[in-house]
């Protein structure tokens, strides 16, 4: 078959544009067949950079230990000394040994090391501090993880992912506030009522506070500032109108060993 | 001539005189007999057994709720009896990795990304859905270390 230059130039420029455009085509011959998405829930909470503010004027026991408390219903987080069959109970060094952190209470001392004066408020010394994953700007635990199973995302949560968990605790090293914690033992006979809509964890992977990330895709708050009737805040800090903006607009604020340069997000009014 | 052959010198010498014989036969065989009775020793034990093929249970009290018409999965029931697997780790990748958490199907229905609560909502009863092909081809996906299968609710709340 003969054919002029014209033709085949005619002939190659329509095969290209049914190419490029030919997927697209089809679909406007058969709408409703496109492909499935995966998306973010319109309800879902978002914020440029997260941030909680902790503020110990309003927060006593009663309601850290409500905070803590409600973190482990929502987290299936085991609790080593009351196991569901009483068979398995362990020695009180392995209790603390196997302890599972996400979010807890120290004294000042242990807090923030370092800021430690020799005579300080009394009330501030002995005040029972919250404190969980300080979801850091600039992440220690993130840089040495060898799978990446830890990533900070991109509104400042740092992440877990316990698919990619190997169990190498370079991140339990690497954190300088002690927020993660390796499953030295099957969690599952330590939990006693299991909350169905969440994971539990395995042997063999390190957990920490997520800032309820799950939560805030399904538009709610963490479990934490839920219990905490008010003395935890949780917002954006890039909205100068958020809560936490305010808060630390007009209050004065330390965070827990800023001098480490991991740049801290949890910010405590004393 | 036959008989003969040439050495390495060049002249010629008397073949060897090689027994026709084949040595040690009885122990050969013996080693052989138990190297392919080692090898075909997996086998023996299922030999002739007829193997049930897998039957996934659908009759959940979930499933049996919705009308006929609405019992869909999230993809239609070939595309999952294939690419579940693969499904599932979008889904992951999806919701801890990108934090989206919702699915849109090519009919536009709307699904909530989530193991526990989406595919176990429905499929809430696992040894009889999931395992009965898992258990078939010998699988064992780890799915189950840490999201939590509901089942035991469920069975439950059936007993009532």
């Amino acid at each position: 078959m003969g054919m002029d230059r014209r033709d085949f130039i005619k002939l190659a420029g329509l095969s290209t544009l049914l190419g490029l455009g030919g997927n697209s085509a089809l679909e406007l011959l058969r709408p409703g067949q496109v492909a499935a998405a995966l998306e973010a829930k319109p309800e879902a909470l978002t914020a440029k950079r997260w941030a909680m503010v902790v503020d110990m004027r309003q927060l006593d026991e009663q309601t850290a230990q409500k905070c803590t408390a409600a973190c482990r219903q929502v987290h299936n987080v085991p609790d080593f000394g009351n196991p569901i069959d009483p068979a398995m109970k362990i020695s009180d060094a392995d209790k603390v040994r196997w302890e599972i952190k996400w979010i807890w209470t120290a004294p000042y001392d242990n807090a923030f090391p370092g800021d430690e004066q020799e005579y300080m408020d009394e009330k501030v010394k002995d005040l029972k501090f919250l404190l969980l994953c300080n979801h850091c700007d600039n992440p220690p635990c993130v840089r040495v993880c060898p799978t990446k199973a830890t990533f900070r995302r991109e509104d400042g949560i740092v992440m877990m992912d316990m698919h990619r968990c190997i169990g190498c605790r370079f991140c339990m090293a690497a954190c300088p506030f002690s927020a993660r914690s390796f499953n030295w033992k099957d969690p599952r006979p330590y939990i006693k009522k299991e909350f169905p809509d969440y994971p539990t964890r395995e042997i063999g992977v390190v957990e920490k506070c997520t800032f309820c990330n799950e939560r805030l895709a399904n538009g709610l708050m963490p479990a934490c500032v839920v219990a905490s009737q008010g003395a935890l805040a949780f917002g954006d800090l890039r909205d100068p109108k958020s809560k936490v903006r305010e808060l630390l607009d007009s209050n004065f604020t330390i965070r827990r060993k800023p001098f480490l340069g991991t740049n801290p997000q949890v910010y405590y009014i004393v | 001539m036959e008989d003969k052959y040439r050495n390495e010198f060049g002249g010629f010498a008397e073949k060897p005189k090689v027994p026709k014989k084949f040595y040690d036969l009885k122990y050969i065989l013996l080693g052989l007999a138990i190297f392919f009775g080692l090898v075909i020793s997996p086998i023996l034990p299922n030999l002739g057994k007829i193997v049930a093929a897998p039957s996934p249970k659908l009759d959940t009290p979930a499933i049996l709720k919705l009308a006929e018409k609405e019992r869909q999965c999230v993809m239609p029931t070939p595309y999952m009896r294939a690419n579940h697997m693969q499904l599932l780790i979008d889904w992951r990748e999806a919701a801890v990795r990108n934090g989206n958490r919702e699915f849109i199907n090519p009919e536009g229905k709307k699904f909530t990304v989530s193991l526990s609560n989406t595919c176990m909502e429905c499929h809430s009863n696992k040894t009889q859905f999931c395992d009965q092909c898992h258990n078939f081809v010998a699988v064992t996906p780890n799915c189950w270390g840490c999201h939590l299968d509901k089942e035991q609710k469920v069975a439950q709340g059936g007993a009532k």
